[in-house]
């Protein structure tokens, strides 16, 4: 986008982590090369851009102005595209979208149902600048909030415009952010400090760690704001350990926005300062709390405090500070650019404006998403996921990481704002959606995050370190046959012990993923106890693998990914296997041919069977 | 006077301030590969820090390794979406292949496995790290197939393949 040079076509290369893995970086350089030997140099501009969000489909590449999508791109098939879209003028077909239900190709990204049903506020650049030049960022609108809280705007109007537009805290428990801002103004001890929780700890969320890769100038500029308005003079953006592109172009985002006197001493010349550090995280999933994420930056091991006093009062090194998400301070320059009304207008009565979730698991679009705030749970399933893969059925949607719950599909037309959340036992959270079908198990998935809390648990109070050890305990028990029926009360009783009893955040929610799958799929947990059977034929200990003699063709691909060489038979002859050497490890059921489907597995008396999937059962 | 060593050095990067521990740490860990005992108790010592609270932070936070780890670093993924997928079996098969627990490294220092909680790259669940390089959408076959890459060269050459998003 220099501003010497017009170039006819724009070819944007999503370059966030999930196309990199997928070989982005390759695909660019072929594309430069390609464009360079066809003699389009001067015509064709290829851009390297943040995340896009449809993370599945990568490596993404976006031609502009013609608004056309291609996805899941090779570099052997640069040539080809190159040859087809820009000399010959033909959109290449084959590297078009193809929805799940259609077999129409979708040439247009914003005809894409994964697109056309989003809401871009926070994300509004992504995928259409380079997030490593500032140029871009201020040539869509970029720092003008900031310009303007900064030479026309009083602190106190500013937490005014924050405050009027509604906006609450994005990493979790939803705290309204103008009411923190003025709670830390009051103080009058200095300096002050600002903090951006960057540490997304929670398994199935990304959208902070796009946000820092795709824009990071947004949340630049909305901490500068923040700062002007409690009258803070130095920032930290604390960002897990985990995430190193996010890290390198934050890093690069500081530079270029200190160069341009828009970051640091007298910054547009009004006389106002402002230093921001990163800090990066070692690997510990409570330093997400704020208090222990405090701890952490002062080198400290990431404790949690009692609160109050609240950070705002008495945070870093025991001074005033404001901690806020990323996503949180990313949607600050537009509430202040665009005003408080704007804002407001979007969302639902209690909360404004817009929130990402990563949609995963079992959908077939998979990827993150931004969506007005009230939007039904059915219209992000059906509508930009567009539905569950294979034919299978929905189960449930686990909402609120680790501290949240599994939403059954009763409440598929629950809108999704903090309080309806709340209300059906799971939570905003920082918002990773994790789609579930049959195949998923509801003990299974308690024990998973019963686990991971267990695991994460930094130890300080005795309930939630040991509760949820306990906890864990029952739940692998439960999932491996040997329940009692005594099991499911213990498991609320402590549930409750450990809610009550623990400081932090992750301790009063570490029973939730329980508690939900106990109050909507109780009949699961009972067929453990009762039938020793698992429905969704996952718990190992409860399912055997069967090859189907009537099905097998005996082409030998199980006998060889048997690990424990419990498989025998030839070829065209009829593999059996030897149940007292099977460690269940599902390989030969991965590899048996889609065509052939033979190896099945049963559970309980019942013998309820997946056969090939979508089958009647035989019995073994 | 003598070279300073990597700790006195990362230090004095740091401006010697105490508050910088952890970065120290992870800055020492970056160029030693993993923290002994010895070099806790030195950053102990060139901080002014008693070693039982640098021992305290050292242990806390999953990024610090105070065992060595090998030469190949396998990690897996552990996250929510790819636990949905079957990153369990995945991580089982890498346990398999390489002959160690999740956490521990190989006899010959060959091969370190590890899993982690979530690498915020969900849309390719499961997902499994091989060397820096990121593989999604992982099954049996494919893990057999990226561990071949890394198996102690039966051919003399053998190529890097560093395309992390570093």
């Amino acid at each position: 986008m220099s501003p010497e040079k017009a170039y006819r076509t724009h070819l944007l290369v999503c370059t966030g982590t999930g196309c990199v893995s997928c070989g982005a970086f390759a695909l660019r350089e072929a594309l430069e090369k390609e464009i360079e030997r066809r003699g389009l140099g001067g015509e064709v501009l290829v851009v390297a851009t943040g995340c896009n969000g449809f993370c599945e489909r990568g490596p993404i590449v976006m031609v502009q102005p013609d608004g056309v999508f291609y996805q899941r791109l090779k570099v052997e098939d640069v040539p080809f595209l190159v040859e087809e879209h820009l000399i010959k003028g033909r959109p290449a077909k084959k590297f078009m979208y193809v929805p799940p239900a259609g077999e129409a190709p979708v040439p247009r990204m914003a005809e894409i149902d994964f697109f056309k049903q989003q809401r871009l506020v926070v994300l509004r650049n992504r995928g259409r600048i380079d997030p490593e030049k500032i140029d871009e960022y201020i040539a869509y609108d970029g720092y003008e909030g900031m310009a303007k809280a900064l030479t026309e705007m009083t602190p106190e109007a500013i937490i005014d415009e924050v405050t009027a537009a509604g906006l609450r805290g994005r990493g979790g428990a939803g705290f309204p952010t103008g009411r923190k801002w003025a709670l830390c103004r009051r103080e009058s001890a200095t300096p002050k400090y600002l903090i951006c929780n960057g540490d997304e700890g929670d398994p199935g969320a990304f959208m902070d760690r796009s946000v820092l890769e795709a824009d990071p100038h947004a949340v630049i500029e909305g901490m500068v704001i923040g700062a002007k308005a409690i009258d803070a003079a130095k920032g930290f953006l604390y960002i897990r350990g985990e995430y190193p592109l996010a890290v390198k172009r934050m890093a690069i985002a500081i530079g270029q926005a200190k160069e341009y006197g828009l970051l640091g001493e007298d910054i547009l010349g009004t006389g106002f300062s402002f230093d921001l550090e990163i800090v990066q995280g070692a690997g510990a999933f409570v330093s997400g709390e704020e208090t222990a994420l405090i701890g952490s930056i002062e080198g400290q091991r990431a404790y949690p405090r009692q609160r109050p006093p609240y950070p705002a009062q008495h945070g870093l090194w025991g001074q005033p500070t404001v901690i806020n998400n990323v996503e949180t301070w990313a949607n600050v320059p537009s509430i202040i650019r665009r005003g408080a009304a704007w804002f407001a207008g979007l969302g639902t009565e209690t909360s404004k404006g817009t929130k990402i979730f990563s949609l995963v698991g079992k959908i077939n679009n998979t990827g993150l998403v931004e969506v007005p705030m009230g939007i039904r749970l059915r219209d992000i399933i059906y509508g930009i996921g567009g539905g569950i893969p294979d034919g299978r059925e929905f189960k449930a949607i686990q909402i609120g990481g680790p501290s949240g719950g599994c939403i059954p599909k009763e409440l598929l037309d629950l809108p999704v704002d903090y309080e309806s959340l709340t209300k059906a036992g799971a939570m905003m959270g920082s918002g990773g959606m994790i789609v579930m079908d049959e195949d998923t198990c509801m003990v299974d998935i308690a024990l998973y995050f019963l686990r991971f809390t267990q695991e994460e648990s930094c130890g300080k109070c005795a309930p939630c370190r040991i509760g949820t050890r306990q906890m864990a305990g029952i739940l692998a028990r439960i999932a491996s046959g040997e329940g009692t029926g005594e099991d499911l009360k213990r498991l609320e009783e402590l549930a409750l012990t450990v809610k009550q009893g623990s400081l932090c955040g992750l301790g009063q929610t570490a029973p939730n993923p329980v508690l939900s799958t106990l109050l909507y799929f109780r009949d699961e947990y009972r067929a453990h106890i009762e039938d020793r059977s698992c429905p969704a034929l996952v718990c190992k200990n409860l399912i055997t693998y069967y090859i189907e003699p009537e099905k097998c063709v005996g082409c030998l691909l199980c006998l060889k990914n048997c690990p424990t060489k419990a498989i025998s038979g030839e070829a065209k002859k009829v593999h059996v296997i030897d149940q007292s050497l099977c460690i269940k490890c599902g390989a030969c059921f991965s590899v048996c041919p889609k065509k052939v489907r033979a190896v099945s597995k049963y559970t309980g008396r019942k013998g309820r069977v997946l056969a090939g999937r979508a089958e009647e059962p035989a019995q073994p | 006077m003598a070279e300073p060593t990597v700790v006195q050095r990362v230090v004095a990067e740091h401006n010697r301030e105490k508050r910088a521990l952890i970065p120290i740490l992870q800055d020492v860990q970056d160029e030693c590969q993993w923290l002994s005992r010895e070099t806790l108790a030195e950053v102990a010592r060139e901080l002014g820090l008693s070693v039982a609270h640098v021992w305290s932070v050292a242990t806390f936070y999953k990024s610090f390794s105070l065992k060595p780890r090998g030469r190949h670093i396998c990690t897996v993924c552990m996250g929510t979406a790819c636990h949905v997928r079957g990153g369990a079996a995945i991580l089982e098969h890498f346990e398999r292949a390489l002959g160690i627990p999740a956490g521990e490294t190989s006899a010959d220092g060959e091969y370190t496995l590890e899993r982690v909680n979530c690498l915020g790259a969900c849309a390719l669940a499961p997902l499994a790290i091989v060397d820096g390089r990121y593989y999604g959408q992982m099954n049996e076959t494919k893990a057999s197939s990226v561990l071949g890459t890394i198996r102690k060269p039966q051919k003399p050459k053998l190529k890097s393949k560093e395309k992390a998003p570093a």
